[in-house]
């Protein structure tokens, strides 16, 4: 199982709290992940992701293990932690200043 | 006894202000969607409990939301209300927030570019929506006005979108360019009397109208000058901020400018200025009295620079001589140290009789009149920079 954490406002929209679980067939990649979430969450569709071109929202950010997979490419596999369910992946928002 | 539902948006979620018919106790409601930018919510003209409303972010892009109870639940459409998060097979995927600009218009040319900031021509890309307006006669049928300018229409609830390509079609869409505030279209009048007939505006193109259900355009700026731009009276490329018709007439239009108020009497075929005695002719929203076609309001603000109200007085103007006759309206509204701004989509009028006028500031106040703009009072003080407001006349 693998476990996302997605910012406060995806989770009001998703109406759920805490972490999110897919089931991600492996090759666990990024966009594996996120297909899941979206196939899962509906309503997140766009959010993340461009609906047309599958490109990260700028302020979109994706970590896993204290990596930044933010401009890795879809098909990048994830770490095996994040395969295993040990760590969870990060869907983050970028600090707004001011 | 009609009661009255104001739906207001504002920087950081919606709020829903409701009063009986005396309009004197208000209650408020919310935030819904606390944390988001409400550009903008309407209801249904004949299905006052069908409110759709513009939830949107830097960081998440755009949603669209629904209700079907007047504002207690919302959902996404194409997401039942009540329905768990989690999809159950075939349901339709967020499509809802999904809005695509057309690349194959009917005459097959790409609508592609449009004018940048310097002068180069520059893709399409949707931000947000700016503006809702409900169909008046099908509650599922509502048009969207969005940014990067462009019109789009459901008429399935807001569950899938598409656009209205006629008008990015327009033979001057790459001479469009956005101003400082982007390039919003913000204004959509439908026609009572003519189904075929639609009015929008867009910020820095122009006014347009339609008169056959969006499929080709009409420029309609004549008799509008505009000192920004190279040639005054250019066909497009005028700072239009809001249009207001009354439902009665049809044929006559008022507009507040970038600087400058005007009106027409045949369908935006010619403009002519009615700024008159105002303190300032820059401003930003402009509404109709509902029972006086030639009662038009506005709030002036100082100067394109200065974006608050001359001398910090905040002052409605109102005009019952459809223009160039304009009284301050001041009673209850403060005439010291206000340095507030009224955007274009944060005034509404109710339909009950006398006319309730309502609007709302930056300043976070909504303030409303139940005399059609004699003397006004806070509704109330301390909400987020108020984006819009619309006023629901209940039976």
């Amino acid at each position: 199982m693998i476990r996302v954490i997605i910012p406060y406002h995806l989770k009001t929209l998703a109406r759920i709290s805490g972490e999110v679980q897919l089931e991600v067939p492996p090759p666990v990649t990024l966009f594996a992940v996120l297909d899941a979430l979206e196939a899962h969450y509906p309503m997140l569709r766009g959010t993340v992701r461009d609906h047309t071109t599958g490109r990260r929202r700028d302020f979109i950010r994706f970590y896993a293990c204290e990596q930044d997979f933010s401009n890795e490419p879809p098909d990048t596999p994830l770490p095996h932690k994040i395969a295993t369910g040990e760590e969870p992946f990060l869907i983050i928002g970028a600090i707004a200043g001011g | 006894m009609s009661g009255i539902r104001l739906l207001v948006g504002t920087r950081k979620g919606a709020f829903i202000l409701t009063s009986d018919g005396k309009r004197q106790k208000w209650n408020i409601t919310g935030p819904h969607f606390g944390g988001w930018e409400m550009y903008h919510l309407k209801g249904s003209p004949i299905d006052p409990n069908r409110i759709y409303a513009s939830q949107t972010s830097g960081w998440f892009g755009q949603i669209i939301q629904r209700s079907d109870d007047g504002g207690k639940t919302w959902f996404q459409p194409g997401t039942p209300p009540g329905q768990e998060a989690k999809t159950p097979e075939g349901f339709p995927m967020g499509e809802s927030n999904k809005f695509t600009y057309d690349t194959e218009p009917p005459d097959g040319k790409p609508l592609t570019t449009h004018q940048w900031y310097d002068g180069t021509q520059h893709p399409w890309e949707f931000k947000r929506v700016w503006h809702l307006e409900p169909s008046l006669t099908e509650p599922d049928t509502v048009y969207a006005g969005v940014e990067d300018a462009a019109l789009f229409k459901s008429t399935d609830g807001g569950t899938t979108w598409h656009e209205l390509a006629g008008l990015r079609g327009h033979g001057s869409g790459p001479q469009w360019t956005p101003g400082a505030g982007g390039m919003g279209l913000h204004t959509i009048l439908l026609d009572r009397t003519n189904p075929n007939r639609i009015y929008i505006a867009i910020s820095a193109a122009g006014a347009f109208r339609t008169d056959d259900g969006g499929k080709t355009w009409t420029p309609i700026n004549r008799g509008l000058r505009s000192l920004h731009i190279p040639d005054p009276v250019a066909e497009v490329g005028h700072c239009v901020h809001r249009i207001a018709m009354h439902p009665s007439r049809p044929d006559t239009l008022y507009m507040q400018k970038h600087w400058d108020v005007l009106r027409t009497d045949n369908t935006g075929g010619q403009w002519t200025e009615v700024s008159g005695n105002l303190p300032s002719d820059f401003g930003f929203p402009i509404e109709v009295h509902a029972h006086e076609p030639e009662t038009v309001y506005v709030v002036p603000i100082t100067s394109d620079s200065l974006h608050y109200p001359p001398e910090g007085k905040l002052r409605v103007y109102r005009s019952r001589t459809g223009g160039n006759e304009w009284e301050p309206l001041t009673k209850g509204l403060p005439q010291e140290n206000c340095y507030a701004n009224i955007l274009r989509d944060a005034m509404s009028s109710d339909s009950l009789d006398p006319c309730g006028i309502y609007f709302g500031t930056t300043g976070g106040q909504v303030y409303g009149s139940a005399n059609s703009g004699d003397s006004w009072s806070a509704i109330v003080h301390d909400l987020p920079a108020v984006l819009s407001v619309e006023a629901q006349t209940l039976p």
